[in-house]
């Protein structure tokens, strides 16, 4: 195996020629999945020394653009009046334990897309955008388009997840994230990301091979109850070592219904 | 086959040149290579916590960081704790509250402790319990584990 480390992305657009070439963000998946013997690429390139994947912009018109390469522990300290960055933050703070969230980053999750991880459900309701990166230029894909299913997404070969944007604040909205897990730092059995005004956008989590949204749910009782629902029903949940399928579809309706009531709490009466 | 290539790497203050793989944890290289065996290998998939690490300031399991890619960032393991031959605070607080069974997965508990009184020095039991949820111990000594933090950062000014 080759391992590189550039510092600028041009020279790591170079270096990922080749089927076998791998990034190297965090390493908080990718070093265990080649430790467990999962993947052997023939080339890691890190991006752990190109400085514009870091940093937190905020940008004109309100949207906050976010560096692939911030960690976990950064997003979590986040406190910004804006109900998407909200919810990052509060996804970031449940993800995994404190030293992977010291190294483990926002690009490098989302890029290995693992259907039980807690970005895809949290980007997937701020409705994020995705900047992507190669050597013939950026695109930019709207979260929804990112995920494809479980370990896969739209991320060609040659390519770099550079940074995710959130959008700008909205006044009156509040977003919240549930998570149920068997312990703390352990992936969800099923989580819920919402983003609350008159209506919710709800994402669901751990549920099926990626998020699945629902837009402009009405939060009375009755709607919420109703949507939880359906949305139980929508959804494709593995039986696997933490929960059973039938488990699964039992607890969205609650946990639909927690992260709106949470998120309704966090909404700025209008000044 | 993995090449081989020459890595350096500086931990507790001083700088090893190492040969290794390119694939080789920064755990393996502790312990085959540099010959500091504190660090344990449980898991070898970053759910223990038995081979956590400080490099820089910040936690990591060294199992899921590759030597090759710690560059110029500091190594700290618990062989560098100690000043010398005087055991730090958090050291002292685990023997003297017996927060210590097998002890495989106490060098892990030492860097987790080390780095929260570090940022935090009066955490209480809930922040105590937050920074130690990464680290697992099988023969289920928490109790002492956290009670032995929580007299640490009673006795802190």
């Amino acid at each position: 195996m080759e391992f590189i480390s550039p510092t600028t992305l041009d020279e790591a657009y170079r270096a990922l020629t080749g089927d076998e070439a791998r990034c190297l963000a965090g390493g908080q998946s990718l070093v265990a999945m080649m430790n467990l013997g999962l993947v052997s690429p023939s080339r890691l390139v890190s991006l752990r020394k190109i400085e514009s994947l870091r940093g937190i912009t905020p940008r004109p018109g309100g949207s906050v653009r976010i560096g692939a390469m911030t960690t976990h522990a950064e997003l979590a300290a986040l406190d910004v009046p804006n109900a998407a960055v909200t919810l990052l933050a509060s996804a970031a703070r449940v993800v995994a334990y404190p030293a992977v969230r010291m190294q483990g980053t926002l690009g490098g999750s989302i890029a290995h897309a693992d259907p039980a991880a807690d970005y895809p459900v949290a980007l997937t309701a701020a409705e994020a955008e995705i900047e992507i990166g190669s050597r013939y230029g950026t695109r930019t894909v709207p979260v929804c388009g990112f995920f494809r299913g479980m370990f896969e997404t739209t991320l060609q070969q040659g390519e770099i997840v550079i940074a995710i944007v959130l959008p700008p604040a909205a006044p009156g909205v509040g977003a919240a994230y549930e998570k149920l897990s068997i312990v703390a730092g352990d992936f969800a059995i099923a989580s819920v990301a919402a983003m609350v005004g008159n209506t919710a956008n709800i994402a669901i989590g751990g549920c099926g091979p990626k998020p699945l949204f629902a837009a402009g749910i009405g939060v009375t009782e009755d709607a919420l109850s109703a949507a939880g629902k359906r949305l139980a029903e929508e959804c494709d949940p593995p039986s696997d070592q933490r929960a059973s399928e039938g488990y699964r579809r039992k607890i969205i309706p609650t946990l639909v219904r927690r992260a709106v009531r949470k998120a309704q709490t966090g909404i700025k009466a209008p000044q | 086959m993995n090449n081989v290539f020459p890595i350096r790497i500086t931990v507790n203050g001083e700088t090893h040149e190492v040969r290794a793989s390119p694939s080789a944890t920064l755990l393996e290289v502790l312990r085959e290579k540099i010959g500091l065996t504190g660090t344990k290998h449980g898991c070898n998939h970053g759910v223990c916590g038995a081979c956590t690490v400080l490099i820089g300031d910040k936690l990591a399991r060294s199992c899921l960081a590759l030597a090759a890619d710690i560059g110029e960032r500091k190594v700290t393991t618990v062989e560098g704790i100690a000043a010398g031959r005087e055991l730090s605070a958090v050291q002292r607080a685990l023997i003297e509250s017996g927060a210590i069974q097998c002890g495989f997965c106490t060098p892990g508990f030492v860097i987790a402790l080390t780095h929260l009184f570090a940022h935090n020095p009066r955490p209480d039991r809930e922040t105590i319990r937050a920074a130690l949820s990464g680290n697992l111990c099988r023969c289920s000594g928490y109790v002492k584990i956290v009670g032995a933090a929580e007299r640490l950062a009673e006795a802190r000014p």
